[in-house]
């Protein structure tokens, strides 16, 4: 497939905002068991404003991704059968109770409904359906391209939990610098569990290319065109100019820029963040722990545009020679 | 119920593109206004076309058979592009089984035509809306047109009729007998969208004369050409003649 620069932003951006948001409720229903020291307001409020952010920058860029954008809101009525109509519904519902969780801590309105002394009940509360739509929010998004059974590369269950792992360990970085730079004490914590989802993420991201690498394809131009002989060559695509079909599903880059794509993201997405983790939190330095976020979430654009374009569609059987 | 669907005869095309430019000229023509043509008399020309024909070489030198294929919308009785489009543009009509965008309501997300395994479909780069075959929709139930022309233009085109056109539910239809009897097969079977267009195979047009044919065992003239040899003797006949 030819990788979309609106799509691979908006997959990587929600996706971070969504681990910021998951990181910083975490966080939040730690404190409230006394499990971690309870944090200012302040800090909560940052984070949902970064990650409310991240996640505008994210819908903004899907936008880009239209032909007609202005029409976008007819995709909320498919929800039945469309996991993008899902996908549409879910992220500015997540984005709305978001915004509503970083309201309520900025509000100050601290009632005691459980009768006990857990600090900004509300905000708990609507933490957690947040959480469930974040968790759902993913579901779609990796759904999106899973449920395509004929590309088989992403066909996969994998591709719905990398979607999620890699989206909450860039969460978790920047959760991480954010701790730093808000000076909370939450930087163990959260560079644990960054270092945590990242190495299960290279876990399951390696376990997807593994797959990749021995895909047998379904569909051969035997199948394709319905002639059952061992050699079959295409002479003519019918076009000479190139079509929609020559340019939507065929990423156009070298096999080596394909490949090294390949090991960049592999580099920048988990041992260098997981280095600059590991040094940023044992000295709480701000730069190299945002340093950390930067590099992996620049890792995962070529994760993945890497992602994008490595399914192989079966229509490029009928587009194999002009 | 109906479903309306082509019948590709592979064993008859000739590969001559006919199909491929009525179709283009019928659908730039009408009410949804014309097809994107960019650049097409520069250096890269492009556009968008609801149908092609692509040509394959079958076999190894000397013994190769050329195919011309002509590829447009199967209309899919199990449509992948249809669940998946999340504005509802993207359908399948109850009446007569034909896949159909509402160029009104697509929002041009491109989703569909990843969900299409036969790369049937085309972003109009003008419009920014999906594009496909509408098996002429506009034209096959035009009663202002004679009886005869109401199909598809590419069917109407087809110097050499290897484009049928029909129901294919109807087990006595053209298109139902053709299929059933040619051989009919559906691209891509193992994916399970149950193409409605079915191509017909190559066949080999031979004669099978076996050689008691030509020389028939119970040939009247070669038993009356049995001679028993005659005598000399003087029979009865020679007194009566």
């Amino acid at each position: 497939m030819h990788p979309a620069f609106s799509v691979i932003f908006l997959t990587t951006l929600i996706g971070a905002g969504q681990g910021l948001f998951l990181a910083l409720f975490s966080g939040q229903l730690y404190s409230a068991v006394n499990l971690l020291p309870a944090q200012e307001s302040s800090f909560y409020i940052t984070g949902s404003v970064i990650a409310l952010g991240l996640m505008i920058g994210g819908l903004a860029a899907s936008f880009w991704h239209l032909g007609r954008p202005e029409r976008a809101w007819r995709a909320a009525s498919q929800w039945r059968t469309s996991w993008l109509s899902r996908e549409v519904i879910i992220l500015p519902a997540v984005m709305g109770l978001v915004f509503i969780y970083g309201l309520l801590h900025f509000s100050g309105w601290h009632p005691n409904w459980f009768g006990n002394a857990i600090p900004n009940q509300p905000a708990l509360i609507v933490g957690v359906i947040t959480t469930l739509a974040v968790f759902i929010l993913y579901i779609a998004t990796g759904m999106i391209y899973a449920s395509i059974k004929f590309l088989q590369e992403w066909a996969s269950v994998l591709t719905v939990i990398n979607y999620t792992l890699l989206g909450a360990a860039s969460g978790f970085t920047l959760a991480t610098a954010l701790a730093a730079w808000q000076g909370s004490g939450l930087i163990g914590f959260y560079g644990t569990w960054a270092v945590i989802l990242t190495l299960a993420g290279l876990l399951s991201r390696a376990a997807s290319l593994y797959r990749n690498a021995r895909i047998k394809y379904k569909s051969t131009v035997q199948s394709a065109i319905g002639m059952r002989h061992n050699a079959v060559v295409q002479k003519s695509m019918g076009m000479m100019g190139g079509s929609y079909n020559t340019r939507e599903y065929f990423h156009g880059a070298s096999a080596a820029w394909f490949k090294s794509i390949k090991y960049i993201f592999l580099v920048l997405v988990f041992p260098v963040p997981l280095l600059l983790l590991w040094a940023g939190f044992s000295t709480a330095s701000v730069p190299l722990l945002a340093t950390a976020f930067v590099v992996q979430y620049i890792g995962l654009l070529f994760e993945r545009w890497f992602f994008f374009a490595q399914a192989n569609h079966p229509q490029n059987l009928y587009y194999q020679t002009i | 119920m109906t479903q309306l669907a082509l019948v590709i005869d592979l064993n008859v095309c000739v590969g001559c593109h006919a199909c491929v430019t009525s179709c283009k000229q019928w659908n730039t023509s009408g009410a949804a206004g014309p097809l994107f043509d960019d650049n097409p008399y520069g250096k890269d020309p492009t556009g968008t076309f609801f149908n092609r024909v692509q040509t394959y070489e079958v076999g190894n030198y000397p013994n190769t058979e050329t195919i011309h294929f002509p590829k447009s919308c199967l209309h899919c009785e199990d449509a992948p592009c249809v669940p998946v489009c999340p504005t509802g543009a993207s359908y399948k009509r109850e009446n007569d089984g034909i896949v159909l965008v509402d160029y009104d309501k697509c929002i041009g997300c491109k989703y569909c035509s990843w969900a299409c395994p036969y790369g049937a479909r085309e972003l109009d780069e003008k419009e920014q809306v999906m594009t496909k075959c509408t098996l002429c929709v506009d034209r096959i139930y035009d009663e202002s047109l004679p009886e005869a022309e109401r199909k598809p233009a590419c069917v109407m085109a087809c110097p050499t009729n290897a484009r049928l056109f029909g129901d294919v539910h109807d087990p006595d239809s053209e298109v139902s007998v053709a299929i059933r009897e040619q051989g009919g097969y559906q691209l891509m079977p193992e994916w399970g969208t149950k193409p409605a267009n079915h191509y017909l195979p190559r066949r080999k047009t031979k004669m099978h004369i076996h050689e008691d044919e030509l020389v028939r065992v119970d040939n009247p003239l070669k038993k009356e050409d049995i001679r028993h040899k005659t005598t000399k003797d003087v029979t009865l006949d020679d007194w009566l003649l």
